[in-house]
């Protein structure tokens, strides 16, 4: 789950890691309240989850509460890189003397944690990593051993931040590998990390990733888990626990296994189809899983076929194949579906379809095929 | 030959007295592999359809003499279950379990690293193992896999993995071993382990690799297959049309800026001399004509 700006300063805060004092507001009234309540000058921050808003006129500086007005008024429902401003961060404005960029994630290949800090922030890492990379200092940690304030100090001196930065920077380092560590972060990064004219260190963004795998242990991150989709059938789809990702094409998928799911759009790519949405159903799929999966597809209006691709493995076919018949019960099924269903009971499966097979409820022995049929449906005349 | 394990691995399953558990190790034990226990705290004297439960796995090790486990313990569980089977002297585990956080995964495989090297880890999130006709250790339905070889397999997915045996199977050529090393950012078992014992095993004559964007082990697994494997490799790389920046499905299939796309993965993959297919069905077609020119 990706925080915005405002909820990554927040979790931020819950582990001691030093931010402005700020507010969110969704409306410009509460952008005012909001407003009201801080000392000026405060800077208005669109909040999307994208880089480059301060190009796109996303973050601008009020001096005054009508100066705050305009600004909430502009930036809200501003679009940003397709991303439409939904919510704003209000916060002091702070007197920046330096700019720099410190990060935590995993580095796979090593299965370790990399840090990565750099006196060059402020700009896009990946730039400054094709253009200056000496300028990241990277730092590998076991995760056995953590990370020391005196590991932390010599890291900032490595990375030649400015000496009167450097004390404060590794304290809010650890607190930051804390977070990132306890809070089951997987990207907690700062950039940039400012030191302020008169010399305090304090993170001016945030950005973190939150691995969903530890929500069970995470009760605080409830509040954040409503803004975390903002497509309608993402939400649908989350609501009924399923593991849904919205595009933009016309072939609803139904697969079991993300594999088998990103497998299933890549073919109907390859058929000259476009898939609607990428959709695991995952393992041990029953009636009422299959049911909701069918509801979910079936409820965007840009569907024009259904190919349910499922290779038996703790799924059973023949659940799957109740799951189908108890939807086409529930659900008015708007478009024609194909089935490829093999593995574990895959006979017993196609045995219970069979009686229900006809012109919208097709059945084809292999993936391809299936596709195929699919991609044609798709792009066949709609009737009614 | 197969890699990992063979007809003579005695397994105990961790988990046996939940739902999964006791589906899938009473499946495999009637595949035939050697499911000798199962461990339940409080079920300890029980026995699952005459798999005798212990309350621990060192009890179980003690009585059985298992070297392999099969881990089916919630995510909350999973990894203090993997560290006991270590402990335990376990030098093979299986873990299905899907939805643990990484930061467990993180620091259980640097414990196994660090504590007890012998031991492999193969998952978490993952299908499992299976020698067809000798063992399987997993969730692999047994009937889709043709014992004999001469082909290994190696998949970061599950369903794709049953998709690639089916494929093979259907065309009548058999598997030495199919190995599903799991989705998930820090996997026990990577591919070049995997290639590496298939380089070594005679009985395997070729090696489909299925892969799936994120992360960078596809383009390490071309780097050793290009310096060192002898034996024809076929794989595909599921993923040419996911977008960046979303999980698809897996915590691992993700691709960050220009890093883990398919197109780059099959382009290392094809520099390495590797056959890349577009689909798991033409990747089944290429290693058919491959094992008939053997």
């Amino acid at each position: 789950m990706d925080l915005f700006e405002y909820q990554g300063k927040q979790y931020f805060a819950r582990y001691g890691i030093p931010v402005s004092p700020g507010g969110e507001a969704e409306t410009v009234d509460q952008a005012m309240t909001v407003a009201e309540g801080l000392e000026f000058p405060l800077v208005v921050k669109a909040q999307v989850r994208v880089g480059g808003r301060g190009k796109a006129g996303g973050i601008q500086l009020a001096d005054t509460l009508d100066e705050v007005r305009t600004h909430a008024t502009n930036i809200l429902g501003m679009d940003i890189k397709g991303h439409t401003v939904h919510r704003l961060w209000i916060e002091r404005s702070s007197d920046i003397a330096k700019e720099y960029y410190v990060s935590f994630t995993l580095d796979r290949p090593n299965k370790v944690y990399i840090g990565m800090l750099s006196k060059e922030g402020g700009v896009e890492i990946e730039t400054v990593a094709e253009e200056n990379p000496d300028a990241i200092i990277k730092l590998s940690i076991n995760p056995l051993d953590g990370l020391s304030l005196e590991t932390a100090a010599k890291w900032v001196s490595d990375a030649d931040l400015d000496e009167e930065a450097r004390e404060q920077a590794a304290a809010l380092i650890v607190k930051l590998y804390t977070c990132y560590v306890e809070g089951d972060c997987d990207l907690a990064e700062i950039n940039p990390l400012i030191l302020t004219t008169d010399g305090v260190v304090r993170a001016l963004d945030a950005k973190v990733t939150l691995d969903v795998n530890a929500t069970y242990r995470h009760p605080e991150w409830e509040v954040w888990s409503a803004t975390d989709t903002e497509d309608e059938r993402e939400a649908m789809a989350k609501e009924k626990g399923l593991n849904y990702i919205g595009l933009d094409g016309s072939v609803g998928i139904i697969a079991n296994g993300a594999g088998l799911a990103m497998s299933t759009l890549d073919v109907v790519q390859q058929a000259g189809g476009t898939a609607a949405n990428f959709l695991d159903i995952g393992g041990g799929a029953n009636a009422d899983l299959m049911t909701a999966a069918m509801e979910v597809v079936n409820a965007d209006p840009a569907v024009r076929s259904i190919f349910v691709n499922i290779f038996g493995g703790i799924t059973r076919v023949d659940e799957v194949a109740k799951g189908i018949i108890e939807a086409l019960r529930r659900v008015d099924i708007t478009s024609p579906i194909v089935l490829r269903l093999d593995g574990t009971n895959a006979v017993e499966g196609r045995a219970l379809l069979e009686p229900h097979l006809n012109a919208q409820l097709i059945s084809e022995p292999t993936m391809l095929a299936a596709a195929r049929r699919a991609v044609d449906l798709a792009a066949a005349p709609k009737e009614g | 030959m197969s890699i990992f394990v063979d007809e003579n691995t005695k397994v105990i399953v961790q988990g046996l007295t939940g739902g999964q558990g006791r589906f899938h190790g009473v499946r495999n034990r009637d595949y035939g592999t050697k499911v000798v226990g199962g461990t339940s705290p409080k079920k300890a004297g029980t026995d699952v359809e005459g798999i005798p439960v212990f309350a621990n796995v060192a009890e179980a090790v003690d009585a059985t003499g298992a070297t392999a486990s099969f881990v089916v313990v919630p995510p909350a569980g999973a990894t203090a279950a993997i560290l006991e089977a270590a402990e335990a002297g376990i030098s093979f585990i299986v873990c299905i379990t899907e939805g643990i956080p990484a930061h467990d995964e993180a620091r259980c495989y640097n414990i196994l690293k660090r504590d007890f090297p012998g031991t492999r880890l193969l998952g978490p999130n993952c299908p499992g193992i299976i020698s067809p006709g000798k063992c399987n250790i997993g969730i692999t339905s047994g009937d889709i896999a043709l014992p004999g070889g001469p082909v290994g397999i190696v998949s970061r997915s599950g369903t794709l993995t049953y998709q690639a045996l089916h494929e093979l199977s259907q065309q009548g050529v058999g598997q030495t071993t199919c190995v599903g090393i799991g989705g998930d950012p820090v996997p026990g078992t990577n591919f070049i382990d995997c290639l590496e014992a298939f380089e070594a095993d005679p009985d395997t004559k070729a090696v489909m690799m299925i892969g799936e964007i994120g992360g960078s082990e596809e383009e390490r697994a071309a780097e050793y297959i290009a310096n060192h494997m002898t034996k024809p490799v076929v794989s595909y790389v599921a993923g040419v049309t996911a977008p960046p920046g979303r999980k698809m499905g897996h915590a691992g299939a993700i691709i960050s800026g220009s890093q883990g796309t398919a197109q780059a993965k099959m382009d290392a993959l094809s520099a390495a001399g590797v056959s890349v297919a577009l689909n798991p069905t033409e990747a089944g077609e290429k290693m058919v004509a491959i094992v008939k020119s053997l």
